[in-house]
C-alpha cells in the first residue's frame, strides 16, 4: 500500500486532529457557557436571593452554602489526609501496612460519588441525627476528598529529597522536628496546590449532598451547622431540570453555571501558578 | 519531648487508618440497610391479599401480582387456578359496593361485608389492610405473604418500585442500562483517548504539550453537572434532530457526555504508561530501519498494552459511577434498552432521582441502598482489576 513514510505521516495527522479535537470540545463546552452566563452575571445576580420561583433575582444563598460546604468539608478532610499522608511517607516502616493503606485510599478514590450520598444520609443524617445539615454534608464531602488530600500529600512529601532529612537528623533534631522544620516547609506549596484542587472538586460535587444538606429553595441563610443549605452544583441541576418553569430559569442557569466554571478555572490558575512560583523557587 | 514525639506518631498512625475506617463503615452501613430489603415482604406491610378458600391457588410472585393488578393476567388458570375470570377488589371499591351505615361506625361491619363479599364470589382477590381481616377462616384465605427473594431482585425484569400491591425491584434493567451507557462512551472515548495520548507521549513539542495538557486538566475540573447541563442544553437537541426521534435523551446522548468526561482520565493514564517504554526498547528498533510510527505501534503500544488496559478499566469505573450528568442526559426510563436510541436508567441515577421520595426503612429505601451495594461492588471489582493490571506494567517497566 503506501510506503512507510506516508503511513507514519497519515497517522501523524490522525493524532494531531484528535488532540486539537478535545482542546475543540473544551472551547465549546466553555465558550457555550462562558458566552450565555457573562449576559446575565451583574452585582445583583451574584447578591441577591433567588425570586419568582427561581425565574429571577440571584443566587447568593448558594454560593454562601458552598462557601460553608467547603470549608466544613476542608476542616474535616485537610488535618486528617495531611497526618495520614504523614504517617505514610514518613513514619511507617511495615511496607504491608502501607501497602494496604495505599490500596484503600485508590479503593476509597474510587468509590462514585452518589454511594458517599447514600453513605452519608445512613450515617450522618439517620444513625448520628444530625439530619439534612450543613455538618452531614460537609462531613460527606470530606469523605469523599481524603483520598485526593492524601495522595498529593504524599507526593509533596516524596519530593523532598532524603539528604535533607538526613541532613536535619545529624543535626540532632528529632524526627517530628525534623518534619516540622524541614519536610513540609519545602513540601508546603505542592500540598497548597492538593487542597486547592480538592476544594474544586468539593464546590462542584452534587450527588453527595443531594440527601444530606441540599435545599430546594431557603428563604433566609442558614444559621448553623444543623441547618440545610443550598448549594451552588444542586441550584444548576435542580432549575435545569425540575424548577416551576424550565424555560423562563434557563439565564439563571447559564448564571449558575457560569459561577461554578469560574470556580474551577480560578482553582486551576492558581494551582498552576502555585506549581510554577514553586518550580521556580527550588530549580532541579 | 520523647512522650510528645510518641503520642504524634500514634494520632499520625490513627489518622492514616481512616481510609480503611471509611470503607468499612461503607460497607456496613450500605449492606445493613440494603440487605434488610430481603427481610420485608412482597406486599406492602399492614396489607393482605385474601381469596377464597375454594381458590387452589395458594401464593402468587411479585410478578403475577403486579400482573393482576394491571389486569395483564385476566383469569385464574394462567396462574394454576380454575378457569375463572379474576375478580379485583381494592380497599376503595368496598365504599362503592355499601354505604357508610351499612358499614357501621368505625367500620365495625366492615370485617364481616368482606368475608360476605369473598363468600360469595370464588374468583376474587381482596386487597385490604390486615386490620379488618381480624379472622382468617373459611371462607377466606390469605395469600402467604413471603419475603421478597434475592432472585426477585437479581433477575427482576422490571423496575417499579412504587406500584401497589407489590413493588417490583428487578435490577436486570437498571444493570443493562448502565452497562450499555458506559461500554459505548467507553467505545466513543477509546480510540480518542489513545490517539491524544500517543500525541503527547511521542510526538508532541513542548510548546503544544503545554497546551493540551492544561485543556485536558480543565476538563477534568469540570463538575459533572455542569457537564449535564451542557449535554442538556446542547447535545441533547443534537441528538434528537440526527436520529429524527422524539426525544433526545437517549444512551446514546449519555454516552457522548460519559466519553468527554472519561477523556481525561484514559489520556492521562495510558500516557504515562506509553512514557515508561524503555528508551532501549525503541532504539533497537529504529537500530532496525523501522520508522517512528512503526516504532509506535509495534513496539510502545504492546510494551504500554497493560497500562493502557488499566485506563480503559478506570475509565469504565467511572463512567459506571458517574451520577449527575447520567441523569440529566439519558431521560431515566427504568425498562430493558433495545437500542442506543431509546431512554435508559443507569443504577446511580436512579438513586439520586427516587432516594429523595423514598420514605425511610421503606422496602423502596431499602433498595436504592441495594443499588448502592451493587454499584460499589461493580467499582471495587473494576478498580481492583486496575490495580493489578497497573501494577504487572510498573514491574515491567522496572
Amino acid at each position: 500500500m503506501f510506503s512507510k513514510n506516508i503511513q507514519q505521516k497519515i497517522a501523524f495527522h490522525i493524532f494531531r486532529l484528535l488532540s486539537f479535537s478535545i482542546l475543540g470540545v473544551l472551547v465549546w463546552i466553555l465558550g457555550f457557557i462562558i458566552y450565555n452566563g457573562i449576559q446575565v452575571i451583574n452585582w445583583e445576580f451574584i447578591t441577591a436571593f433567588p425570586k419568582e420561583g427561581m425565574t429571577e433575582g440571584g443566587i447568593f444563598p448558594a454560593i454562601i452554602g458552598t462557601i460553608y460546604l467547603v470549608i466544613g468539608s476542608m476542616m474535616f478532610a485537610v488535618p486528617l489526609g495531611i497526618m495520614s499522608a504523614i504517617y505514610i511517607s514518613e513514619y511507617a516502616s511495615n511496607q504491608k501496612w502501607v501497602k494496604f493503606i495505599r490500596i484503600m485510599t485508590n479503593n476509597l478514590a474510587s468509590i462514585p460519588s452518589i454511594v458517599f450520598g447514600l453513605f452519608g444520609m445512613a450515617l450522618f443524617v439517620h444513625t448520628f441525627g444530625f439530619g439534612d445539615s450543613i455538618l452531614a454534608g460537609s462531613l460527606t464531602l470530606g469523605i469523599l476528598i481524603i483520598p485526593l488530600v492524601i495522595r498529593t500529600t504524599e507526593e509533596a512529601l516524596k519530593a523532598v529529597p532524603e539528604s535533607y532529612r538526613l541532613g536535619s537528623i545529624a543535626l540532632g533534631a528529632t524526627k517530628f522536628q525534623t518534619i516540622k522544620n524541614v519536610v513540609f516547609p519545602i513540601a508546603f506549596p505542592n500540598i497548597m496546590t492538593g487542597i486547592i484542587l480538592s476544594v474544586g472538586r468539593v464546590s462542584g460535587e452534587t450527588a453527595p449532598i443531594l440527601f444530606t444538606v441540599a435545599a430546594y429553595f431557603l428563604p433566609k441563610l442558614p444559621q448553623s451547622i444543623f441547618d440545610q443549605a443550598m448549594a451552588l452544583p444542586y441550584h444548576l441541576y435542580v432549575i435545569a431540570t425540575s424548577g416551576t418553569d424550565i424555560e423562563a430559569s434557563k439565564p439563571i442557569a447559564y448564571g449558575t453555571a457560569f459561577v461554578l466554571i469560574s470556580i474551577v478555572l480560578i482553582i486551576n490558575l492558581l494551582a498552576g501558578w502555585i506549581r510554577r512560583y514553586f518550580e521556580k523557587q527550588n530549580p532541579k | 519531648m520523647k512522650i510528645l514525639e510518641r503520642l504524634l506518631e500514634g494520632m499520625f498512625k490513627m489518622s492514616s487508618a481512616i481510609t480503611s475506617i471509611v470503607i468499612l463503615l461503607i460497607i456496613i452501613f450500605l449492606f445493613k440497610e440494603g440487605f434488610g430489603l430481603f427481610r420485608s415482604p412482597v406486599v406492602e406491610k399492614g396489607y393482605g391479599l385474601y381469596i377464597n378458600s375454594k381458590n387452589p391457588v395458594t401464593d402468587l410472585n411479585p410478578t403475577q401480582i403486579k400482573q393482576i393488578f394491571d389486569g395483564e393476567i385476566e383469569n385464574w388458570n394462567e396462574i394454576g387456578g380454575k378457569d375463572e375470570s379474576i375478580y379485583l377488589l381494592r380497599f376503595d371499591e368496598i365504599f362503592s359496593i355499601y354505604s357508610d351505615e351499612e358499614l357501621g361506625e368505625n367500620y365495625q361491619f366492615l370485617p364481616q361485608k368482606l368475608n360476605n363479599i369473598i363468600s360469595e364470589n370464588s374468583n376474587i382477590i381482596a386487597f385490604f389492610p390486615k386490620k379488618f381481616m381480624p379472622e382468617i377462616s373459611s371462607p377466606t384465605k390469605e395469600i402467604a405473604n413471603k419475603n421478597i427473594g434475592i432472585p426477585d431482585f437479581i433477575y427482576g425484569k422490571e423496575w417499579l418500585p412504587t406500584t401497589t400491591p407489590s413493588p417490583l425491584f428487578g435490577i436486570i434493567p437498571l444493570v443493562l442500562g448502565t452497562l450499555l451507557v458506559s461500554f459505548l462512551a467507553i467505545l466513543i472515548a477509546l480510540p480518542f483517548g489513545l490517539g491524544v495520548a500517543i500525541y503527547l507521549s511521542e510526538i508532541a513539542n513542548n510548546k503544544v504539550r503545554g497546551m493540551i495538557r492544561p485543556a485536558i486538566e480543565l476538563l477534568a475540573g469540570i463538575p459533572s453537572v455542569v457537564y449535564g447541563f451542557f449535554g442538556l442544553v446542547i447535545i441533547v437537541p443534537i441528538v434528537q434532530k440526527m436520529g429524527n426521534i422524539s426525544a433526545g435523551e437517549t444512551a446514546f446522548t449519555g454516552s457522548l457526555i460519559l466519553a468527554i468526561m472519561a477523556l481525561p482520565t484514559i489520556i492521562s493514564i495510558s500516557e504515562d504508561a506509553l512514557r515508561n517504554t524503555p528508551l532501549a526498547l525503541r532504539e533497537s528498533s529504529y537500530a532496525l530501519g523501522a520508522t517512528q510510527w512503526q516504532t509506535i505501534y509495534k513496539v510502545v503500544i504492546p510494551f504500554a498494552s497493560s497500562g493502557i488496559s488499566a485506563a480503559i478499566i478506570l475509565g469504565i469505573g467511572r463512567a459506571i459511577g458517574e451520577t449527575m450528568a447520567v441523569l440529566m442526559v439519558t431521560g431515566n426510563g427504568a425498562v430493558i434498552p433495545h437500542s442506543i436510541f431509546e431512554s435508559v436508567r443507569t443504577i446511580p441515577a436512579t438513586i439520586a432521582a427516587e432516594l429523595g421520595e423514598a420514605p425511610m426503612g421503606g422496602t423502596h429505601y431499602q433498595a436504592l441502598f441495594l443499588l448502592g451495594c451493587v454499584l460499589f461492588l461493580f467499582t471495587l471489582v473494576l478498580s481492583i482489576i486496575s490495580e493489578i493490571i497497573s501494577n504487572k506494567q510498573t514491574s515491567k517497566s522496572a
